[in-house]
Order: C-alpha cells, then sequence, then structure tokens
C-alpha cells in the first residue's frame, strides 16, 4: 500500500491546522457562515438534514488493518459507533459535531486519511476495482495510476474551481466492476497491439439528471501521456463546460453539447501543449508508487480444509457460493464481506464490526481491504484453507451474510433519512426489499440481480444503471418511487428504461415481488438471470406485472 | 426560448391567482434552522429561543411577519445555519410540520432511533 511521503504529511498537516482555525473563527463569528460553507466543504464536511456529516476519503477503496481500526476509533469517540460506506468508495460519519472535526481530521492523519476533495467542483476521490491487485482477470493493478492521479489532481491549482464536481475511476480488468463508463472520465487499462500497456480513455458518462454513457476518447493511450492526457482533458473542460446552469455544468453536456469530434478535437490541440509539459518526472514517481503496491507474499499450501468444509457445512458452503471471486495466486480467494444483512442499512458497519474486520484482515489477509462501490467491505487476498475460520469469525459480527450479487445486496444511497438534497427515503426500501424476499423464500431462486436505489434525481445509488432501479422522488408531497427496468453497470454499460409511473412507498415490496415473480415464469431455466430474461424479453411482459390493471385493459 | 416562454406564463399564472387567493390565506410557517455546533434542527420561538422542539416553534400565519421573523433568524449567525420558513399547520399540542421532509427533520432518521429519537425530544 501507499505510504505518505514527508510531503503527503506535512501537506495534510498544514490543511488541517487551516481547517482547525477556520473553525474557531466560524464559533466565534469571525466567519459568516457564506464564508465558511466553502472552507468546510473543501474538507468534506456537509451539514444535512439532522446533523454535519463527514466525507473522509478512501483513496481507491483501499485500507489497511490500521486505517480501518481508526475509523472504528473515530465512529466511537465523536460519532454514534458506525460509518457509513458509500457508492464512491467513502466513509461517511453522519453525526459529528462542528466543534471536534479538526480533532476528527488529526486523527485522520495519524493513519494517512484525509477528507480533502471528497465535496466541491475539484476532481475527487478516484475510484478502482475493488478486486484491484487481486482478479485473476486483471492486466494491470490499477492502484498505483489511482494513486498518481491522486497525487496530481490534490490541491491542482488550476482544478479547484471546475464547473462542477469531477470523478475519475479507473479498472485494470476487462470485466469491469468499477463502472467507469458512468465516470466523467472512466480508464480501462488495456494491452495494445504490441502487447504494451496502456490505457483505454472514456469521458462524458454520468448519472444524475441527464444519465449517459461514456464514450472513448481514445482507444489507446501510452502510459506515460496519462497525466498530460488528464491534464488535457480537464483544463479543456475547465474552459469549456457550462458555468450558466449547474444542471448543464457536466463534462458529459459538454460532450453531448459540443459534440465528441469536436471535444476531441479540443483535447488532442491542448495535449500538444500539456505533453511538453511534462518532464518525465510524473513517471518516475509511478515507478515508485508501483513499487508500494508489490503484492504480498501469497503462500502455497494445500486447500483440503476448504473443500472439506464446503462438503460438510451448507452454510458455509452456501458462503462460499454467493461471497467468493477468482484470486490470481492459486488458492487463493477475494473475500466480499456483506454489509447487508437483512434487514441491515446498506452500506452501514459498526465500530465492532469494523475492528473484527481489520484483525480478520491482518490474522488472514496480509492486512488489506476494500470498500467496494456496492457498499461492502473486501479481504482481497485470504487463502483458502483460511476461509473456514474467517466465515466463522465474520460469524461473531453478524459479517457472515451469504448475499453478495443477490436481491438482498442492494446499493441505496442515505436518501432523506440524512441528506438534504433526497426527495423521498432509499434505506428503508432497500430493508424491506431485503427482509421480504427473506420472509418468502425466493431470495436464490431468483438468483443474480442487482437492485439500486436512489433518493433523489442525482442517482448516488445509481439507480440508472441496475438491473432494477428504484428512484425516490417527492410527488405533491408524498413520497413516491419510479422503477427502471434493464440498466447495466458492467462493461456493457446501459441506463435503464422507466417502466411506467411511480409508486407509492408502500407499493414498492409488492410491485418488484409482482415483477420478479414474472421473471420466475418467464425464465428459460434457473441459469437464465433477470438481467438476461429482460434483454432477451424486452421490457414489456415485466411492465405488464408491474401495472396488471392497464395491462388487463389493454388486452380487453 | 421556448424555456422563458414556458417561465413566463408559469410566473404570470402563478401571479394572477395566487395573488388574489394569497390575500384571504397564507400558509403557516415555522421559522426553523440548523443549530451551529451540533447541526441540530432548531426552531424559532415567539419568545425568541431556539427550541429543538417542532411543537414550541412560533406559528407564523401572516405573511410580514413571517419575513421579519425570519430576518431575525438570519441575524444570529453565531447560534445557527440555513434559517428557512417551513410550512406548519396548528395542531393540538402545538405546531406541526405539513410535508413529510419536515416531520423527517422534527424526528430524525428511520433507520436508526438516533437524532431527536435518541435525545427525548420527541
Amino acid at each position: 500500500m501507499y505510504r505518505y511521503s514527508d510531503f503527503d504529511a506535512a501537506f495534510v498537516a498544514q490543511r488541517n491546522a487551516q481547517f482547525r482555525s477556520q473553525v474557531e473563527r466560524r464559533i466565534d463569528g469571525s466567519l459568516t457562515e457564506d464564508e465558511f460553507r466553502p472552507l468546510r466543504l473543501m474538507n468534506g464536511l456537509y451539514l444535512q438534514l439532522h446533523a454535519y456529516m463527514l466525507r473522509v476519503a478512501v483513496p481507491y477503496g483501499t485500507l489497511s488493518a490500521a486505517q480501518m481500526r481508526q475509523l472504528a476509533h473515530i465512529a466511537d469517540r465523536w460519532d454514534k459507533g458506525y460509518g457509513h460506506f458509500t457508492t464512491r468508495q467513502n466513509i461517511q460519519f453522519n453525526w459529528p459535531k462542528l466543534t471536534d472535526v479538526p480533532d476528527i481530521l488529526d486523527a485522520l492523519a495519524e493513519v494517512q486519511m484525509h477528507a480533502i476533495q471528497t465535496s466541491g467542483n475539484t476532481i475527487r476521490n478516484v475510484t478502482a476495482d475493488h478486486f484491484a491487485g487481486a482478479a485473476a482477470d486483471e492486466i494491470e493493478d490499477p492502484r498505483p495510476t489511482a494513486e498518481l492521479i491522486r497525487q496530481w489532481s490534490t490541491d491542482h491549482p488550476e482544478f479547484q474551481f471546475l464547473p462542477r464536481k469531477f470523478k475519475i475511476g479507473i479498472t485494470g480488468s476487462p470485466n469491469d466492476r468499477a463502472v467507469i463508463k458512468s465516470h466523467d472520465i472512466g480508464l480501462r487499462i488495456v494491452r495494445g497491439g504490441s502487447g504494451k500497456i496502456g490505457y483505454e480513455v472514456v469521458v462524458g458518462g454520468g448519472l444524475g439528471r441527464t444519465p449517459m454513457i461514456g464514450q472513448v476518447i481514445r482507444p489507446f493511450l501510452k502510459k506515460e501521456d496519462l497525466l498530460p492526457y488528464l491534464e488535457a482533458i480537464v483544463s479543456v473542460y475547465n474552459l469549456m463546460g457550462r458555468r450558466d446552469n449547474k444542471y448543464k455544468a457536466r463534462i458529459k453536456i459538454t460532450v453531448f453539447e459540443n459534440g465528441m469530434e469536436a471535444f476531441r478535437d479540443a483535447v488532442e490541440e491542448r495535449f500538444k501543449v500539456t505533453r511538453t509539459e511534462f518532464s518525465g518526472i510524473d513517471q518516475a514517481v509511478l515507478r515508485d508508487i508501483e513499487a508500494q503496491f508489490a503484492a504480498p507474499a501469497f503462500r502455497t499450501a494445500p486447500t483440503t480444509a476448504y473443500e472439506t468444509a464446503r462438503d460438510t457445512d451448507p452454510v458455509f458452503r452456501s458462503w462460499t457460493d454467493t461471497n467468493l471471486a477468482d484470486h490470481r495466486a492459486p488458492g487463493h480467494a477475494i473475500v466480499t464481506v456483506s454489509l447487508k444483512a437483512h434487514g441491515a442499512t446498506p452500506g452501514d458497519a459498526t465500530s465492532a464490526q469494523m475492528r473484527l474486520l481489520a484483525d480478520l484482515a491482518d490474522r488472514y489477509g496480509h492486512g488489506e481491504l476494500r470498500i467496494s462501490h456496492e457498499q461492502n467491505v473486501i479481504l482481497p487476498h485470504v487463502h483458502k484453507s483460511d476461509l473456514p475460520a474467517l466465515h466463522a469469525a465474520l460469524k461473531g459480527e453478524g459479517l457472515a451474510t451469504a448475499n453478495v450479487g443477490l436481491i438482498s445486496d442492494i446499493i441505496a444511497c442515505p436518501g432523506m433519512d440524512y441528506c438534504a438534497l433526497a426527495t423521498a427515503r432509499s434505506i428503508p426500501v432497500a430493508q424491506e426489499i431485503a427482509t421480504h424476499f427473506k420472509a418468502i423464500g425466493l431470495e436464490e431462486e431468483i438468483g443474480a440481480l442487482k437492485i439500486k436505489i436512489s433518493g433523489c434525481i442525482n442517482a448516488c445509488g445509481h439507480h440508472h444503471v441496475g438491473h432494477i432501479g428504484i428512484l425516490g422522488l417527492d410527488r405533491a408531497g408524498v413520497e413516491n418511487y419510479q422503477i427502471t427496468l434493464g440498466g447495466d453497470a458492467t462493461e456493457n454499460a446501459r441506463i435503464g428504461e422507466r417502466a411506467g409511473p411511480g409508486f407509492a412507498y408502500d407499493q414498492v415490496v409488492p410491485a418488484i415481488e409482482r415483477l420478479l415473480r414474472a421473471y420466475l415464469s418467464l425464465r428459460v431455466d434457473p441459469a437464465e438471470s433477470f438481467a438476461v430474461a429482460f434483454q432477451r424479453l424486452g421490457a414489456e411482459p415485466f411492465k405488464a406485472a408491474l401495472y396488471p390493471a392497464e395491462a388487463a385493459r389493454d388486452a380487453a | 426560448m421556448a424555456e422563458i416562454w414556458e417561465n413566463f406564463l408559469y410566473w404570470k399564472r402563478k401571479f394572477t391567482t395566487d395573488e388574489s387567493a394569497m390575500a384571504r390565506s397564507y400558509t403557516p410557517k415555522v421559522v426553523t434552522a440548523n443549530a451551529l455546533v451540533e447541526g441540530d434542527v432548531i426552531y424559532l420561538t415567539a419568545d425568541d429561543r431556539w427550541s429543538r422542539r417542532h411543537e414550541e416553534a412560533e406559528l407564523i400565519e401572516d405573511e410580514a411577519h413571517a419575513q421579519l421573523r425570519l430576518l431575525h433568524a438570519q441575524s444570529q449567525k453565531g447560534l445557527i445555519v440555513g434559517a428557512y420558513l417551513a410550512d406548519a399547520k396548528a395542531g393540538p399540542d402545538g405546531p406541526e410540520p405539513t410535508h413529510f421532509r419536515e416531520a423527517f427533520r422534527t424526528r430524525g432518521p428511520s433507520n436508526y432511533a438516533h437524532g431527536k429519537q435518541e435525545t427525548g425530544n420527541v
């Protein structure tokens, strides 16, 4: 993992000292809220519905055991004993007092973490494949690139006041687990014709009010050209992007309104200049960073204990069926620990759970943890012979739920339970779907399914790219939920289509049940997932299930 | 252009219909904000305190008075953040929220008994 240089540590310490003084001046009245607000947002501090919220960056979703322990400590000492992992691989504390935040930031700095650029119209935390450095299908670990981008973008003097926020996502695998096509810039590590590694650069993706799938601006970019090319894209956007209308300010609109060709031409023109401005120091930095991401020493050992446990313990077997992914090292597995126990809040972890995960990472996983955009925690490097003991230990804190990739593994934004922007709640909808389908015993039968819920049009819950997306709105003073169908968050990213009129809060679960019972009766066999069946059949039979009265009327 | 025209029509309609309606009735309001240090939801009372309980808020039934009370609230920069007028109605124990967002603000989140549910202020 990356370790802060002296420069990094001094920079964060200085920013924390500045913020401490800014908070003091806000409290003593020297700063008004109008003056203070942009300062607190630069440090990730929001004011939400019931309290402040501190958003802490988990760079490219990677955490050490020591960092996870410190997050637990912060949760206990200054918050309410838990944290919320988000769809951008960050962690949010929902209840800090303004006067405690400087201490929290200092505590974060002790473990080389901060909240800088987790808000504002800047380049935000760079997100990456949560299986990075471990996945069997990986071409190259994307995290060194992500760290390089972080160093380049943090406090970048030209990009502190972009037209709007700016999000970069990166994957090192052909199977995209990082939703890169919904980012302002998406990067995919690819092997070029000569076998040389470079980047496919995607630009102009985004969800929110105007969802768009990113388009390729450069099919192959040489590794050494990355920062000059990113600098070219962001600086062109900085000038071309609209500042007259916040809803048209994201780069997706800039690309859409000017056309990809004109935008690409402008970027290539600018790239001629930026390319000469990078002396190659960035590549020297990248080599240093890469050395810090060297893979741990994987051990060679028999996996008999794992096979035996699978044969004798059906609970363990079912957990390994859903929560493991292929590791690149023989005898190892990537473990996804579900933060979606039925009825729990998606993405929330108590301090006790965080401590257990940190201990288990130390004991079985080379001290490494990852946060996924799907709001789960990953132990990326576990030897299979350790899985039975790991599974048994996870049970102790309610972390052994075998539901990864199933209907209850729902992405949900905080919604109106916390967020000041929300138009409806999302958490209780997720909780009810999870508990209902477990209660009626259909979860396993339904199989692979991604439900994603947002509590407003800004789409933090990625509803557009859910197989089933749910969007909570305020319709004439009442919560109302629109359902979208057929979205896809992978390398074949697709925006789902709206099924029809929205549903009242208490009608959402029955609607989803009608939809899924229709799927069960329509699928060819249990191997045909909802997503595949939807592509084969189109929306009509599913719409008919959602709106039986209309379907009956049309048939009459 | 179409957008501007639609906007114009909207405001024209609003102006001509609301104007006469407004003379008859003004949706009552409370002044609400968040406490500067804790961020907790607070309400301005008739005797110029900030209460954490909605039912203790001053129910304001006159538009001009509402604007004055809001200005008064906004001047208290060292105590509060983000004061605004929220719709409310009279209830048996005092003012009650009319919109679900304001109702959630009187309680706290629905997934844990945190916020005002925890401090016993509901």
